[in-house]
């Protein structure tokens, strides 16, 4: 469930189509508060994440079934979980988990759908074969496309990057077949083509550069609400093991004591809004950098 | 412009069918066996065989898959494998909450999230715009599930002003009606209101960079108008189309959203039954949101023919 | 006013309507209020409305609801007659003749004839464990008259009137003949029994919603209620049963008044429960439920008798109770496999936690090491923490363990595969149980020993077991059957068939308006009162 489809529709033909130089686009975006304080919160769960071990945390899944529910204390700065987990060692060991499923579906759903835009706009007979299955996974509610494949393939991190990656493949393809589709009638690709251009080439040429930019902006919508729905299957009983720390793993196990131990669900909540709001907040300055017809929208008042 | 609306028409079988395909294939390969689950607690191997051949389980794939599609060009859904009963009335039964639902978070949604994308571009730049899209961002980063906790102890255990679950038709009462309405809405709609005021939002900014806008602008037209007769109108058609793309967004919702409030609604019915693993359910209603998605973008894109006079089939 | 009733069906208005002017032919009293509704939220949905072909508690607290049984058990654990008048027993204990009360009527106004008792018992002895025991040392099952019926045995056996009263699941429920005749692997095609309620079908919503009626023509017992036994008196028009999955909902819906019970509040709400005015907490079940720990025995480690003791060794019951229940108010800790406080009630062969014997004995049995599968449904909060307390037992003593996340329904899928763990087997599930279906060799499927020819998922193999569970089932004397469920335990516990991970109580909570709750083995909403 991609959050954000604005990005995702097909450029429409009129849209330039001449690549872009990518190294100019950045630089203006970091001026922007916002993305820059997105950027330093996505820095510091990364480095967290990375740091784990070392960030005064125990075992993330040891149980100490005497201890439960209890509140943050000096023992326990989060407090512990319905299993006398620690709830810090959990939230920080999860941030690994949670940022992992983000990247890697977000990787995923960007290299398939790439790969099928491109081919789907490239072999003609194809196109419409794989467009029209394209069109049947994106009519599938994807939350329900998710929570059968995991229910029915077993829960592994494995499984839910797949089943939250698979929703969103389609809107990736459309997205980079609309840009072959609108590159292919340009002059100077004609001119390529007719010149004898190989068609490797020609895509690494002439395609990628005009889907990369666009791709980055979904890449980053893509990978916000994977971490939410990662939050959203664990709830419904279908995320990954329950061991294994995730913030949507917390925070579904921990709803049953929202009530009476608010601190379980409370902090992966808050690390889960930050960490998705940051990546929202990015990949909005990114289309912004990115995409010059808001920037004209700019220059009017 | 008949032949045009009978060819897209035309257009939605084969994604149908692509639908039927996938939906069939996902249940039949996984594993999870509804005659066990039938068979309860203390069966033996032997007795869940019997149910399974019973119930058509043990026959080939691509038999079970003919069989099934037979009946739907025929109009039968099939029957619930757990409880019996027909899988249309099962889905007859439970469209009215999420349709109720679904309705009214559309209808809330468009009516703020609209003026409130055309005020953030109107004053692009300033704080409304900032705070409007700052908001709609964090309207995508909370867990709908932990919204609807937070609204739940609000307003229904610490305000005690509506009430916590349920659903009461219509048919029996205006408020307890919209009284059960209230929070599911509020909780679905906030990333709706957040997806459709950014869309708003740019596609209004990017119409008054257009020439004519200031063509108008420079002709002394008032600003009030500029919005109301040229924006408003050329940006409506991106709204539109997100209004149309989200409905898959809502459907997903729909389902958190109907087992935090109760709802007795075909997100529940879903769940339940993957769950369950009564194939004729799941292939049903995951059909039938599919057929709903589908046909509610084709009236999207057969109205652009209203909004758009450059648009032309 | 049954015309007025059949005509009720539906939801909404006219239902509404439909009711209240049936009420007002028969109950001039109530015709100017609203008929009094019970809304309870059971603790699961009811999809199968079959108490025979499920073992599913909420279809056996469906047929508590409409059906009747020929006998029930009292709080004293005694057998009573409840749809019986008067029973005899020949001398040589061979021949049970049964006579019915006068004036049982099936809610379609057919009268309840022998001929239905036997049909009932019949259907139901194809399937409950205890029924199909005694089928096969029943000779003949004969009509005497219309209230009259015989049962005569092949040899003398202990547990008759214990299999016709028994309280918990499958209950030999008694159905009209011609629904009884259903295949017994099929849904009953109709709802109708001759109990204390009736089923209202038009507003029947599979896993969603049940409505029950009062059923005017039922003549009760005259002794009070006990259990299950005695007077079941209704004391309100209609119980709707609701179900609703998010706990966190229900437990709300319930302090804000929209709903009058919860049959399973779990025990992290109670705490606010308590706190709540206007609340309940009503321990309905004193006998309580336990949690199961049960290995597959064809399966590598565990087809091996050391390494299973090596995990009875590993693991203390104590963690569980402190993961699964918290508060030490309804957690009762208790080694008795046939469950403490009963008659059968014993530590005999109960393990004491050693790691270091645990740890020896998973040498001697050659575990090599392979990850053992344990299947934790997350769906059921009740069962889902007991996984994560085995994994870390066995893995305190070296065993490398998988810990695999399902839904409920996927575990019963699962665990009926025979298959090795790289073809979708297992090694490891938890489950729970009533107390009441463990109280014997016999009922509780926790020590059959059959193995793969009609044993129980994790498929235990003793031919010993086996002997002491016919011997119980065919004793006479309760003094010498106590002796001989001690040996059994003994060897259940030798042998591995299954740990015990504690026994606790679940109360309901009620709103303050309800009132006459009973204690049962099963929740019943006769003689409840709502103010």
């Amino acid at each position: 469930m991609s959050a954000l489809d604005e990005t995702a529709r097909p450029l429409p033909a009129n849209d330039p189509g001449v690549p872009r130089k990518r190294g100019r686009a950045l630089p203006p975006m970091l001026r922007h508060p916002a993305v820059l304080a997105g950027l330093a919160v996505l820095l510091l769960v990364g480095l967290a994440a990375l740091a784990a071990p070392w960030l005064w945390t125990g075992d993330p899944i040891l149980l100490r079934p005497r201890l439960r529910l209890r509140p943050p204390s000096e023992a326990a700065w989060l407090g512990t979980d319905a299993f006398g987990r620690d709830v810090w060692s959990r939230v920080v060991y999860g941030a690994r988990v949670s940022l992992a499923i983000g990247f890697a579906v977000s990787a995923v759903s960007v290299l398939v759908g790439l790969t099928i835009g491109l081919v789907a706009g490239y072999v003609r007979w194809l196109d419409a074969v794989v467009m029209r299955i394209m069109d049947g996974v994106m009519a599938i509610p994807s939350i329900l496309l998710a929570i059968a494949m995991v229910t029915l393939s077993g829960a592994g991190i494995g499984t839910v990057i797949v089943a939250i990656a698979i929703p969103e493949v389609p809107r990736v393809a459309r997205l980079v077949r609309g840009v072959v589709l609108s590159v292919r009638t340009e002059p100077y690709v004609e001119a390529a083509i007719g010149a004898g251009t190989r068609l490797p080439k020609l895509l690494v040429r002439h395609v990628l550069p005009n889907t990369i930019a666009p791709l980055i902006v979904q890449g980053t919508y893509v990978a916000a609400s994977a971490i939410l729905t990662e939050a959203i299957l664990s709830f419904l009983g279908a995320g990954i093991p329950t061991e294994v720390p995730s913030w949507g793993n917390i925070m579904a196990e921990g709803r049953q004591a929202f009530q009476i131990a608010p601190w379980v669900i409370l902090f992966p909540g808050l690390c889960v809004a930050a960490t998705v709001l940051a990546v929202n907040v990015i990949g909005d300055g990114l289309r912004d950098a990115l995409d010059p017809r808001t920037a004209r929208g700019v220059g009017v008042r | 412009m008949g032949r045009f609306i009978l060819g897209r028409l035309a257009a939605t079988l084969p994604v149908m069918g692509v639908v039927a395909v996938i939906v069939f294939l996902l249940l039949r390969l996984a594993p999870g066996d509804p005659a066990a689950i039938l068979a309860g607690d203390a069966a033996t191997p032997e007795q869940i065989a019997a149910i399974r051949a019973r119930l058509g389980l043990d026959q080939p794939m691509l038999e079970q898959f003919a069989t099934w599609i037979w009946r739907l060009v025929h109009g039968d859904l099939g029957t619930s494998i757990i409880s019996n009963q027909p899988v249309g009335r099962l889905i007859l039964d439970r469209i009215e909450p999420t349709l109720a639902l679904a309705t009214s978070t559309i209808l809330f949604a468009v009516l703020v999230a609209v003026p409130l994308g055309v005020l953030a571009a109107w004053r692009h730049g300033t704080w409304v715009d900032r705070a409007v899209m700052g908001l709609s961002v964090a309207g995508f980063s909370v867990p709908v599930f932990v919204l609807g906790y937070l609204l739940i102890f609000g307003f229904s255990m610490q305000l005690r002003w509506l009430p916590v679950q349920g659903y009461v038709s219509i048919a029996d009462g205006l408020w307890p009606f919209l009284s059960r309405l209230i929070l599911p809405t509020l909780t679905l709609s906030v990333i709706y209101i957040a997806l459709i005021a950014r869309t708003t939002r740019s596609s209004v900014l990017e119409v008054l960079g257009e020439d004519y806008i200031r063509t108008a602008r420079a002709k002394g037209v008032t600003e009030a108008r500029v919005l109301r007769r040229h924006a408003l109108r050329n940006a409506a058609i991106p709204v539109i189309s997100v209004i149309g793309l989200g409905i898959a967004l809502l459907i997903s919702g729909v389902v958190v959203t109907e087992s935090v409030f109760n709802l007795p609604g075909l997100g529940r019915l879903t769940v339940d039954a993957v769950l369950a693993r009564d194939y004729p359910v799941i292939q049903g209603v995951i059909l039938l949101f599919s057929a709903l998605y589908v046909l509610v973008n084709l009236s999207i894109d057969l109205s652009y023919l209203l909004f758009d006079p450059r648009i032309r089939y | 006013m049954g015309k007025v009733v059949g005509k009720s069906v539906g939801s909404g208005w006219p239902a509404t309507l439909g009711l209240l002017a049936a009420l007002a032919g028969t109950a001039p009293a109530l015709a100017q209020g609203k008929p009094v509704t019970i809304r309870a939220v059971m603790h699961s949905g009811l999809r199968i409305t079959d108490p025979i072909i499920t073992t599913a508690y909420i279809a056996r607290n469906h047929g508590y609801m409409i059906y009747d049984t020929l006998f029930a058990t009292d709080a004293a654990f005694k057998v009573q007659p409840q749809m019986v008048q008067d029973y005899s027993v020949s001398d040589d204990t061979l021949t049970y003749s049964f006579t019915l009360r006068e004036g049982l009527k099936f809610h379609d106004g057919a009268p309840v004839k022998s001929e239905d008792c036997i049909a009932s018992i019949q259907r139901w002895g194809k399937r409950d464990g205890m029924g199909q025991k005694l089928m096969e040392y029943t000779a003949s099952l004969d009509v005497v008259d219309d209230r009259t019926f015989k049962l005569v045995l092949k040899r003398p056996y202990g547990l008759v009137l214990a299999s016709l009263g028994k309280p918990s699941a499958n209950v030999p429920f008694i159905m009209p003949k011609r629904i009884a005749e259903t295949p017994a692997d099929r849904n009953v095609p109709e709802e109708i029994g001759s109990g204390p309620f009736k089923f209202v079908k038009g507003e029947f919503q599979p896993g969603l919603k049940v409505v029950y009626e009062k059923n005017a023509d039922y003549v009760p017992r005259k002794e009070a209620p006990s259990w299950l036994a005695g007077a079941k008196t209704v004391k309100v028009d209609r119980v709707e049963w609701i179900n609703i999955t998010d706990y966190q909902t229900a437990v709300n819906a319930l302090i804000n008044g929209e709903i009058d019970y919860v049959e399973q509040p779990p025990h992290d709400f109670l705490p606010i429960l308590k706190g709540a005015s206007g609340i309940n907490l009503v321990n309905f079940n004193t006998l309580g439920m336990s949690g199961m720990l049960r290995m597959n025995w064809l399966n590598p480690p565990f087809d091996n008798a050391k390494v299973r003791q090596a995990v009875l060794l590993a693991v203390n019951q104590q963690d569980y109770l402190d993961a699964q229940i918290g508060d030490p108010d309804y957690m009762v800790p208790c080694l008795a496999l046939f469950i403490c406080k009963t008659p059968n009630a014993t530590e005999a062969g109960a393990p004491k936690p050693d790691l270091a014997k645990a740890k020896q004995l998973l040498k001697e049995g050659g575990y090599d090491g392979k990850p053992v599968v344990i299947m934790q449904p997350t769906d059921l909060a009740i069962s889902a923490s007991l996984g994560p307390v085995t994994a870390q037992a066995l893995r305190k003593i070296g065993m490398t363990v998988d810990l695999q996340a399902m839904d409920w329904q996927t575990l019963v899928g699962r665990r009926a595969k025979q298959d090795p763990v790289s073809q979708g087997g297992w090694n490891i599930f938890h489950t729970f149980w009533v107390n009441a279906d463990l109280l014997n060799p016999v009922n509780n499927v926790g020590v059959n020993g059959r193995g793969k020819a009609g044993g129980w998922f994790g498929w235990a193999e003793d031919a010993e077991i086996e002997a002491l569970r016919n011997a119980y089932a065919l004793e006479t004397d309760p003094a010498k059957q106590v002796d001989i469920a001690r040996q059994t335990q003994e060897r259940a516990y030798t042998i591995g068939m299954y740990f015990p991970t504690g026994q606790f109580t679940q109360p309901a909570a009620a709103s303050a308006k309800l009132s006459g709750i009973l204690e049962a083995p099963a929740p019943v909403f006769w003689n409840v009162e709502k103010k």
